[in-house]
């Protein structure tokens, strides 16, 4: 019986601020007559038609596609880079400053230059992308391996660990909750670039579809659209827990094991 | 000895100069290779371009649709910071408010983890729709960005409390207030400054964003005029800019965290003991 009234418990503290706060929008927006603040009722009408169709594949797809592309991208070169700056003191008293500079200018900032350069295709996109995603990753990289515990460094030195071994095992492995860090920042960098690199000058894409509703005046489509890409967000970020789980499991295991043995 | 070679060996020992040495190969390299035809001079004009436009831009008073640089910059840093102080002191409170009491915490933590990843970028055509094109859109997606990152630090803050200290606080029969002042805030203050460093950044971030896309006032505005009218020298200069408040902003950040880290762990020593 105790079991269960916690479960319900549970459940409870999990659905019910959600559920309590949809209610007061679904009342409270009911009768709006503000053409630019549709009733919840329309915009969850009009939400299968106009996401589970031909835009489906034609306008979200594309958008992860590019994003998936460039966030890869943008965490081998944060990474390879990250390793490279960080094993070296020299070479990272050398470009910090550089890289203090570059990982400071505003990623959207670089949009145009980039739409200038590149052209207005997906290269672009992904590119943006990439320029925003690299930063934390790379920065993050370059502290976790300058972190390395030094008895470990002397360890690997003794037991002749060395290249690939060495990197795979000791380096990434230490540097991996800071690059998990960087890459959790830059995910939520890359989904804002993803979109509005998509709204000026674009074809396809969820910023695309975006700026359509809003210079067409499709106000119940365009609030489906922002509940689409929160649902987007908060997917990619359960994926990105789940991800970061898996990776740092040993991580874990060993501050929980240091915290009791202390 | 050599004086060429001791000024080397200095170089390379002390990182200052090595950076400083970074930093002018960069603008060399920037200067030369475009100069040199490696790079397109249309799209990666020289630096001395770049600083030359710089300087026109820093003369030229405003005109009709095309604010002048200083007034650019004072929108910019003005929306950005409006937006950061009310998403710090509305993340602190709500933070040490919810962090405080259990009961809300567990009812509230599915909410907040739900609204925490939607892309500000999400908002603004609403907002344009509801709030024009002026300050106060940019100003709402701002807030909305930057909010999450104080809060969820402040939140983490206010759970790292020492359940000894806690126990102390209330076997004295502290009143809230005072615990709130003596026991939780000590504890989440170096939290309170890592949610202030990160959101310093996403605020400047979306400032720039909302400027560029819904063309409120301010650099990003600016660069997004020089971009139509096709002037790559004067987009640079603009970049620029940007960067140097994001490096201004970065060290204001890691300076005032310092300071604050100072005192910090005697504070907690005083309270271990």
């Amino acid at each position: 019986m105790k079991a269960v009234i916690t479960g319900l418990r549970r459940v409870v503290a999990l659905v019910g601020l959600p559920i309590v706060l949809l209610l007061v929008w679904w009342f409270a927006s009911a009768d709006s007559h503000t053409a630019a603040m549709p009733p919840l009722k329309r915009i969850l009408k009009v939400f299968p038609d106009t996401w589970f169709g031909e835009r489906l594949t034609d306008d979200v797809l594309p958008s992860l596609i590019r994003l998936t592309e460039g966030y890869c991208a943008a965490l081998v070169i944060g990474i390879v880079a990250g390793v490279a700056i960080g094993s070296s003191r020299t070479v990272r008293a050398f470009v910090e400053p550089v890289l203090e500079f570059l990982r400071a200018i505003p990623p959207p900032a670089l949009v145009p230059i980039l739409f200038l350069i590149a052209g207005i295709g997906d290269t672009t996109k992904i590119l943006v992308i990439i320029a925003g995603c690299v930063w934390p990753i790379l920065l993050n990289t370059v502290e976790g391996v300058r972190g390395v515990d030094p008895v470990l460094v002397d360890t690997c030195l003794t037991y002749r660990v060395s290249g690939l071994l060495r990197l795979r095992t000791f380096v990434l492995r230490s540097a991996s909750p800071q690059i998990m860090t960087g890459a959790r920042q830059a995910l939520s960098v890359g989904i804002i670039l993803m979109v509005i690199s998509e709204l000026k000058a674009s074809t396809d894409g969820l910023g695309y579809t975006f700026e359509q509703f809003q210079t067409r005046f499709q106000y119940p489509q365009m609030w489906s659209g922002v509940l689409v890409l929160g649902l987007i967000g908060v997917v990619l970020s359960l994926l990105f827990r789940f991800v970061e789980s898996r990776v740092l499991a040993w991580h874990r295991g060993q501050r929980a094991a240091e915290r009791t043995s202390l | 000895m050599n004086p060429y070679r001791s000024f080397l060996s200095r170089v390379g020992t002390s990182p200052a100069l090595l950076g400083l040495l970074g930093l002018g190969v960069f603008a060399v390299l920037l200067e030369i290779l475009p100069r040199a035809g490696v790079l397109s001079s249309d799209y990666f004009p020289p630096t001395s371009r770049i600083i030359g436009a710089l300087w026109r831009e820093l003369g030229r008073p405003d005109e009709q649709f095309r604010p002048s640089l200083l007034t650019a910059l004072s929108d910019t840093l003005v929306t950005w910071l409006y937006g950061l102080s009310i998403a710090v002191a509305a993340g602190i409170v709500l933070g040490l408010i919810i962090g405080s009491l259990p009961l809300l915490r567990e009812f509230t933590a599915s909410t907040i983890e739900f609204l925490r990843p939607i892309p500000s970028v999400a908002l603004i055509p609403g907002l344009i729709v509801l709030l024009g094109v002026g300050r106060e859109p940019t100003l709402v997606i701002v807030v909305y960005a930057s909010f999450w990152q104080v809060l969820v630090q402040v939140l983490y803050g206010v759970a790292d409390v020492d359940p000894v200290a806690r126990d102390t606080a209330r076997s004295y029969h502290l009143g809230p207030l005072r615990r709130v002042r003596y026991v939780i805030w000590p504890t989440a203050l170096p939290y309170v400054m890592t949610g202030i460093r990160l959101a310093t950044t996403v605020a400047l971030i979306v400032t720039i964003t909302g400027e560029m896309v819904i063309g409120t006032p301010g650099l990003g505005d600016n660069l997004y005029i020089a971009y139509s009218g096709g002037d790559v020298p004067v987009m640079y200069a603009l970049i620029l800019v940007t960067g140097l408040i994001g490096v201004v902003a970065n060290t204001i950040t890691r300076a005032g965290e310092r300071i604050v880290l100072r005192w910090h762990p005697s504070v907690r020593g005083e309270v271990a003991a």
